[in-house]
């Protein structure tokens, strides 16, 4: 088993060389597959991983075909959830993904770069969803309305917007977006004490339907305080939006060898941005999951009444569950803003609010790298592979009507996942011990 | 201002009411499958959709077929009325039953399902319609004998036979179901059922069939909503149940959920409410804050009855056991 294992991988890999097509990355997928779920010996399948993130690496750069990023992200899992790989090798490896394969195969091909900003901040907000949905177990429905405060906030300040409104002279210098992510926390923060105040009183299921109204309020009123003072330019939305400048990023880069040209270095600079936003969300989950508001959100989330017996104050814990997972939304609302630069009301309908929680469903609620996992999937599933099967449907099956397009289909497959996944899976695919527990023993 | 508030009050009232109606029929299905269940069925408001999408079709296939537009539309009631309620019993058996079975605790994976239910309905309405007609903005076919209107009050209220006709249905409708839940077997079976499902079932009630039977006639309660709802405003697309679907849960919750008066009453208010700030709001603002803002009213309704009446107008207040 571990030599043919070994082999497949290899294969891949001259494969890789060879002939990068569409066939070449099953074979490699299937490769990944045997390697994570074959019994093979520690050693053999940490030598397998490394041997195929090298080929996936090389299969990415020459054929930019996204297929490759999904071999990659299914690395990263395995090496996040496979038990008996030294801690050292997961680290490098992932690392390796991280910083080397995807900027390499994104120089070659930007999407690739677009893909994993995107990612990356869809991912950074599921895991705030998860400390509302997950850990406290509260089901917030509009929580791309925190998206949206985060986002106009910079939005209206780093745009010659707020001089609609406003004395003072704006648009304000790119670096005040460092200041304005700071801002953000609080705005969002204060909006989610808002929302919450009113919402949070309230049993599960009314809180779902409110937190649903409150999320759609703003967005009306995104689209509609363009008068009688202009404050968000209504349906239009808002451009351009600034962006900080990279200098330094640049010369740094330089000094490390990297050239860049003018559409990869923001492009890099934001997937560097993000990773690094990545990091601290991890870092204050996993720090929270572990603290007295994260016990308290769990027992909560397990058993109101009794969580109140043993003396856990039930809206100030579920407030702070709220406003923490806001906080995140809001800081990568500034990114998203100044990343496309462009901020509209569309972004951040109820579509965008259900596809978070998908993505936190997919993955298991309350497990970080489960919420990771479920935003890559959703959001390679959403740019990347319902545009390619439209592309499909249209050269390849012209009897289809022109209106059925299934890359506008996002609605149908989202609430497929989540139909599915509460009836077979309800644990997630990377469940967290304690949902697993609970939802297995129903079984 | 106030001359021209008055001027316009007869006319913003009947509109009210017309609106009311469908609200009241819609929270219907909400009030009766909670009332069973627990749960905030999400996807009511895709049964609506689909009853009024129906509707739309029975009028573009069967208008060529029967020229008298009244006959016509009692037809179109009666088919909207069975898909929506059969697209509900097929809900229910697909995606909620399975999740009983396995006798799940956790309260949010329920919800979870509807929500899911519900989006999956409005992209596989949009399917079938894209391959149907190679379109989803759809247009209910209109019928020169139903498009009469005519004043009362010298000329203070404008109305059109439609109105007259979604009223008379309405009304019927809501009477019937007030019959088929207090007179009947099953209506006290589903009562039974509602008031504690285990009991119910040792008095030799099969709940699986009472629940299935409450989704059908709250499925098709929200079906006549739509073929109504179509016939009224005339353009439908898939996504058209989102916001009636969420008033109507609003009109429930108003009139206390699970209770079937309540749900009417919470409607009718609901459909006042909001048809007087969207025609007052801009009024009373001097054009600052338009008639767009009349959502935001219908979502803070909820948040304010929640917060100072959770039991609502009728409803009665249990206390949560431990």
């Amino acid at each position: 088993m571990s030599l043919l294992s070994l082999a497949l991988s290899l294969v891949f890999l001259l494969l890789s060389f060879l002939a990068p097509n569409t066939l070449t990355a099953f074979l490699g997928l299937g490769a990944l597959g045997v390697a994570a779920f074959a019994r093979l010996e520690p050693r053999v399948r940490t030598l397998n991983l490394a041997l195929l993130t090298l080929a996936f690496t090389l299969f990415l750069r020459s054929s930019g075909n996204t297929l490759g990023l999904i071999g990659l992200v299914g690395i990263l899992v395995a090496l996040t959830t496979l038990p008996r790989i030294p801690r050292g090798i997961r680290v490098a490896l992932g690392l390796a993904i991280l910083l080397l394969s995807v900027p390499i195969a994104g120089f070659a091909n930007t999407f690739i770069f677009e893909l994993g900003i995107q990612i990356g901040i869809f991912a950074a907000m599921s895991l705030g969803l998860n400390v509302v949905v997950g850990m406290a177990g509260l089901l917030d429905l509009g929580y791309a309305a925190f998206f949206a405060v985060g986002a106009y906030t910079w939005a209206i300040f780093g745009s010659p917007q707020a001089g609609k409104f406003l004395q003072g002279n704006f648009p304000l210098p790119g670096e005040y977006m460092y200041l304005f992510m700071l801002i953000a926390v609080v705005t969002t923060a204060i909006t989610g004490l808002l929302i919450g105040l009113p919402a949070l009183r309230l049993r599960g299921d009314y809180l779902a339907i409110v937190t649903l109204g409150l999320g759609e309020v703003v967005r009306i009123l995104a689209n509609n305080l363009d008068h009688p003072i202009n404050i968000t330019n209504g349906p239009q939305g808002i451009t351009p939006v600034g962006r900080p400048p990279i200098d330094w990023f640049r010369s740094l880069m330089g000094a490390l060898g990297v050239r860049l040209d003018e559409t990869t270095d923001y492009q890099l600079f934001f997937y560097l941005l993000v990773l690094v936003m990545i990091g601290l969300v991890v870092l204050a989950n996993v720090n929270l999951a572990n603290s007295r508001f994260g016990r308290a959100w769990v027992a909560i989330r397990e058993d109101e009444i009794a969580a109140q017996a043993m003396g856990i104050p039930l809206l100030p814990t579920k407030l702070i569950a709220f406003m923490t997972g806001a906080a995140f939304s809001g800081v990568m609302g500034v990114i998203y803003g100044a990343q496309r630069t462009f901020v509209s009301p569309e972004s951040f309908t109820l579509l965008a609010s259900i596809t978070i929680l998908a993505m936190v469903i997919l993955g298991g609620m309350g497990s970080i790298p489960g919420a990771i996992l479920g935003a890559a999937a959703l959001t390679i599933l959403n740019l990347d592979i319902l545009k390619t099967f439209s592309e499909f449907v249209r050269t390849s099956l012209p009897w289809i009507p022109s209106q059925v397009d299934p890359a506008k289909y996002e609605r149908l497959v989202f609430g497929l996942i989540l139909i599915l996944m509460m009836i077979y899976r309800p644990q997630g695919l990377i469940p967290e011990a304690r949902h697993r527990a609970e939802l297995e023993e129903e079984a | 201002m106030l001359e021209q508030i008055l001027v316009l009050l007869p006319q913003v009232l009947f509109d009210g009411f017309i609106l009311g109606f469908i609200y009241a029929m819609i929270a219907l299905g909400y009030t009766m499958v909670y009332g069973v269940l627990e749960l905030i069925n999400f996807a009511h408001s895709e049964i609506f959709m689909i009853g009024a999408v129906a509707g739309v079709e029975v009028f573009r296939y069967l208008a060529p077929l029967i020229p008298n537009g009244y006959l016509l539309l009692a037809v179109a009631v009666v088919v909207g009325a069975a898909v929506a309620g059969l697209a509900a019993i097929l809900v229910e058996r697909l995606a909620y039953r399975p999740l009983r079975r396995r006798g799940t605790t956790n309260r949010l994976v329920p919800l979870v399902t509807a929500i899911g239910v519900s989006f999956f309905l409005q992209d596989l309405v949009r399917l079938i319609e894209g391959l149907w007609h190679n379109e989803f903005f759809l247009r209910m076919r209109t019928m020169p004998d139903l498009e009469g209107s005519f004043t009362l009050f010298g000329g203070a209220i404008f109305i059109q036979t439609k109105s007259v006709i979604v009223i008379v249905v309405s009304v019927l409708m809501l009477l019937g179901l007030t019959y088929l839940v207090n007179r009947t077997k099953l209506g006290m079976a589903i009562r039974a059922v509602a008031q504690d499902l285990s009991t119910a079932s040792l008095m030799g009630i099969n709940p699986d069939q009472i629940i299935s039977r409450t989704f059908l006639i709250g499925g098709a309660l929200g079906g006549v909503a739509g073929v109504l709802f179509a016939l009224i405003y005339t353009t439908i697309n898939p996504y058209v149940g989102f916001l009636p679907g969420i008033k109507a849960f609003t009109a429930a919750v108003l009139g206390g959920i699970g209770n079937i008066p309540g749900a009417m009453l919470g409607g009718l208010v609901l459909g006042q409410l909001e048809n007087f700030f969207g025609t007052y709001l801009p009024i009373l603002t001097a054009g600052n804050f338009g008639a767009e803002y009349k959502d935001v009213v219908a979502f803070l309704i909820l948040v304010f009855i929640l917060l100072f009446r959770p039991q609502g107008l009728l409803g009665q207040m249990v206390k949560e056991k431990v």
